[in-house]
């Protein structure tokens, strides 16, 4: 098992605290990317293929570049923490364990972008990781590394933590920052790009959290160090959240591009209760799912969306073969259906059709002809709305009804899930 | 200036055109719910989505820019889909009532459910999900959330325009609601406008619901002439009823907006003061005439006063609700008796306006009345104070409520005044003075201009037929010219225009047929 550099906080106890952060080598990183030009660090960062951990995989360094080289207006670095998606639970870790981590990516991500106020986005049930941040922050500023003239370079800093109030929207980096605006988190129509119409109609930048941890060891180890774990066009140490039916659920720090087969049955331990695997989700509960003979993939952005599916937030959820595919996806559409904005007409009406419909399916009530139904609504949810929560809906629900069709006909046929008794779960949909 | 082509035809547009606007100059419909041109982009309806060369996704024709060489389809197979499927789950949680909603007739869902749609619901009616109906929001607005496709134009509307921020969304997914900010009413004074740009019968107004289906009515391009702004409008009747006014595009004017107050202001156009005969009085007392008599009798006591006594002798009052045309027919008789002219633009004190479209001055030719040289500084009063100490043998009183704005200054000059001319479109506490009294249209009656504010001489044409023996005041006054001899009668409104820019400098170059649909500025050229 190689160096745990993420997750440090599983062999530093402590780790929290700054003074334990500081005597293992803390904010060397931010002295040394002080020292250096903005410029180089964008550059840096760029050759190390850095690729944004929070689900669509862009290039970080490549984003910091499509920032105006004029600027009459200040630029602003907003951190995703809204961690919302289903099945993901890295970010949380490094918030609650190993902060400093992230400030330090914070504050070396501001300099190389020439930005002086930071906003951390933290979704609204992380209250402890809220805590940890603030004391952290608290602790920096004492030290001198966030606040005016940091380490006595000139640089100016503030972070500031604000606390989202519980919708998975907030996470979409245009949502975010009209919620951080104070507005009803709709995403925006783009063009134009928060690069260059941002936070308060400013330059901005949206980095998830884990993005931002991994800053710090690049600018410690080098680009080429980064690019040399996995591969090379999406390259660096992983976290990996594995839940649902494994023996040692949690998450993983593994480099990018480990085998999906090898994270189930290796480091999560396997299925438990000599039970077999019936599916695994790889990347979030928007992602299209993988039947057993199809894990046989490398975990990174690249090699995921060649097999069918993607990366997305590496939230991957196991199913062994106790598990009812209607129910899993009615759970899926009732998410969905619950924390669509209501912007986009695709998004707003078909999710809730969607649910309507697995409702029928899973507790009575639903047609043969629903299961083409459920294929024909979600493809024309694909691709036509502002933001990426109609496609999030969609694509487990293709790859689900397609992938275990007969599953769904059954249950038309039925008129009911035969796992089920008839009255198990309350239905949100009253039935006509 | 980028080429596109567009389903095969190639128009040039400005730097900056969206596929949408380009689409508009070719005139081609792309269909859209939450775009509007007077509003932000949005976005958010997806009805818009046009197929564009190399591009892998369907694309939005409000928010993509044009580039040079862009080829655009609105009808490939992509895009078909798309807009069908978009309509279908437009009206997946729609109530469908559209036998009983005001907007049947003018919802662009059933008129993007004929183009584009045409299949049967796959869902049941009792599975809709269920939104608060008939809910007023304000004086004049009626919510159905139901019907609501939540495009947002109403919402952007009272944020972008009005700055009153009154209405947003609530709940989330298909959940959402519009509705107003928790205590708030929507009332502001432009907020009928938002019933104009939703499209669809989630906002009514709560003036014209239920009380004609829309396709019985007639449209007709007139100015509203509730102040001096000339917002350009257009007039819905049935069988001379007016049943509503709705604001008309006009950039330089009023944009696509009007304000509530010009809106409602056709209910006072067919009040139960309207004059629709005419009266004399006689031995008997104030009784109703038959016009053509009443307008020879008219005209031959006033021959007679001018005749009998000379130069000033009788007074003529124009006020600026009058149309140019008959402003310029006041003239043309002022000459003819020798009598002295003024004009008089009276509005209420503290009268409500804004720096929007909303102005002080409460009549719509205020500007007409002065570039036509009739004073209305004191000469009102002088003629008034004149009439009362028995130095005017005759006052003719042309749309002027005279008690209401000069009161006992008004009484006094009416009660002694040996004869009195009244020309209105209603009878007030002034008619009741007259030796005779002659029924003449509203502007809704009538063809003619206004010049508004700016100086902008705009056409409105009639929409309606004056009441009962009522004429247009423009041809009222021409059988008062002809029933004094020497003039021959002009036939219409735009004669009398025409020649009134012939005579009158700041009119000079305009004609009735060059002011076109938005309007010409006066001495523009």
């Amino acid at each position: 098992m190689s160096e745990r550099l993420l997750l440090r906080c599983r062999d530093v106890p402590e780790l929290r605290r700054l003074e334990v952060y500081r005597a293992n080598g803390g904010y060397e990183a931010t002295r040394k990317a002080l020292a250096q030009t903005p410029e180089s660090l964008v550059e840096m960062v760029k050759a190390s293929n850095l690729r944004g951990r929070g689900g669509a995989g862009f290039p970080t360094g490549m984003k910091w570049g499509f920032l105006p080289k004029q600027q009459d207006r200040p630029v602003y670095l907003c951190v995703n923490a809204d961690e919302s998606e289903p099945g993901t639970f890295k970010d949380r870790v490094i918030i609650e364990e190993d902060p400093h981590q992230l400030l330090e990516g914070i504050i070396i991500t501001a300099w190389a972008i020439r930005c002086h106020a930071a906003y951390i986005y933290i979704r609204g049930e992380f209250e402890y990781g809220t805590r940890v941040l603030e004391e952290a922050i608290a602790e920096a500023r004492a030290a001198g590394f966030i606040g005016k003239n940091v380490l006595g370079s000139g640089f100016d800093l503030d972070v500031f933590v604000h606390r989202g109030a519980g919708a998975y929207i907030c996470g979409e980096e245009t949502g975010l920052i009209e919620s951080l605006e104070g507005k009803r988190a709709y995403p925006r129509i783009k063009p134009p790009f928060p690069a260059t119409h941002g936070l308060f109609a400013s330059p901005t930048i949206v980095n998830n959290v884990e993005t931002l941890a991994c800053v710090p060891h690049i600018v410690l180890r080098g680009a080429d160090w980064f690019r040399s774990i996995g591969p090379e066009k999406s390259p660096g140490p992983k976290l990996y959240c594995v839940s649902g039916h494994v023996v040692r659920p949690g998450v993983y720090e593994l480099p990018m591009g480990t085998p999906l087969r090898e994270i189930i049955y290796t480091h999560a331990g396997g299925i438990p209760n000599g039970r077999t695997l019936k599916g695994v989700i790889p990347g979030g509960a928007s992602m299209p799912i993988f039947t057993p003979d199809e894990i046989d993939v490398p975990m990174d952005m690249d090699s995921v969306q060649k097999a069918g599916s993607f990366l997305g937030s590496a939230g991957i959820m196991v199913m062994d073969d106790t598990v009812c595919m209607v129910w899993t996806l009615l759970v899926l559409e009732r998410f969905f259906h619950h924390e669509s904005c209501g912007q986009c007409t695709p998004c707003r009406e078909g999710t809730g059709w969607l649910h309507r419909v697995l409702e029928d399916l899973e507790y009575g009530g639903g047609k043969p002809s629903d299961v083409d139904l459920l294929l024909g609504i979600s493809g024309n949810m694909m691709g036509t709305t502002i933001c990426a929560l109609s496609d999030a809906a969609a694509m487990p629900a293709r790859a689900i009804v397609t992938k275990y069709r007969a599953e769904f006909e059954e249950h038309a046929a039925l008129g009911r899930c035969p796992l089920r008794a008839p009255t198990d779960a309350p239905r949100l949909h009253a039935h006509a | 200036m980028p080429t596109l082509e567009i389903d095969g035809r190639k128009v040039e547009v400005p730097d900056g055109q969206t596929v949408m606007q380009a689409a508009e100059r070719l005139g081609i419909e792309i269909p859209h719910y939450c775009w509007h041109p007077g509003l932000s982009i949005a976005g958010n309806c997806r009805m818009c989505l046009v197929d564009i060369e190399k591009s892998p996704k369907l694309q939005i024709a409000c928010n993509t820019r044009v580039t040079e060489g862009m080829v655009v389809s609105t009808t490939s197979e992509k895009t078909r889909t798309a807009q069908k499927a978009v309509l279908e789950l437009l009206l997946v949680n729609h109530p469908i009532d559209c036998p009983v909603c005001d907007q049947a007739g003018e919802c662009k869902l059933q008129e993007y459910y004929m183009d584009y749609d045409r299949q049967r619901s796959r869902i049941a009616l009792p599975d809709k999900v269920r939104k608060k109906k008939a809910k007023p929001i304000g004086p004049l607005v009626m919510l159905d959330q139901e019907r609501c496709v939540l495009c947002s134009r109403c919402v952007r509307f009272c944020d972008e325009v009005t700055h009153t921020s009154e209405l947003g969304f609530y709940s989330r997914g298909n959940h959402t609601e519009l509705d107003v900010a928790p205590g708030k009413s929507l009332d502001n004074p432009y907020s009928g406008n938002v019933i104009d740009v939703c499209p669809v019968g989630a906002l009514t107004s709560r003036d014209f619901r239920f009380r004609a289906r829309v396709w019985y009515l007639e449209r007709f391009d007139s100015v509203c002439g509730a102040c001096a702004n000339g917002c350009n409008i257009h007039i819905y009747q049935r069988e001379d009823r007016i049943y509503r006014f709705q604001p008309r595009e006009n950039q330089a004017v009023n944009q696509y907006w009007m304000c509530d107050a010009g809106r409602l202001s056709y209910h006072g156009l067919q009040g139960e003061g309207r004059l629709g005969q005419a009266f004399w009085r006689t031995d008997a007392g104030f009784e109703p005439a038959a016009l053509p008599a009443a307008v020879r009798v008219a005209a031959g006591k006033l021959s007679d006063l001018a005749a009998a006594h000379g130069a000033g002798a009788i007074g003529i009052l124009a006020s600026a609700q009058a149309p140019n045309e008959e402003l310029h027919l006041l003239r043309r008789l002022a000459t003819r008796l020798e009598a002295r002219l003024a004009g008089i633009s009276w509005s209420p004190p503290d009268a409500y306006h804004d720096d929007f479209l909303i102005k002080a001055d409460k009549n719509p030719n205020t500007k007409g009345l002065e570039l036509q040289g009739i004073t209305t500084g004191g000469g009102a009063d002088d003629l008034l104070r004149d009439a009362a100490e028995g130095r005017l043998q005759a006052l003719v009183l042309h749309r002027c409520d005279l008690t209401a704005w000069k009161g006992d200054a008004a009484r006094a000059a009416l009660e002694t005044v040996p004869y009195l001319v009244v020309l209105d479109s209603d009878r007030r506490e002034t008619t009741q003075f007259a030796s005779v009294a002659l029924p003449i249209g509203t502007y809704a009656e009538s063809d003619g201009t206004f010049t508004n504010h700016a100086g902008r001489v705009q056409r409105f044409v009639r929409a309606v037929a004056p009441p009962g023996d009522a004429r247009p005041g423009w041809q009222l006054l021409a059988q008062l010219l002809a029933a004094l001899g020497g003039e021959t009668a002009v036939e219409s409104a735009a004669r009398v225009f025409d020649a009134l820019a012939a005579e009158c400098p700041p009119f000079k170059g305009l004609s009735w047929d060059g002011l076109g649909d938005d309007g010409v500025l006066a001495g523009a050229r």
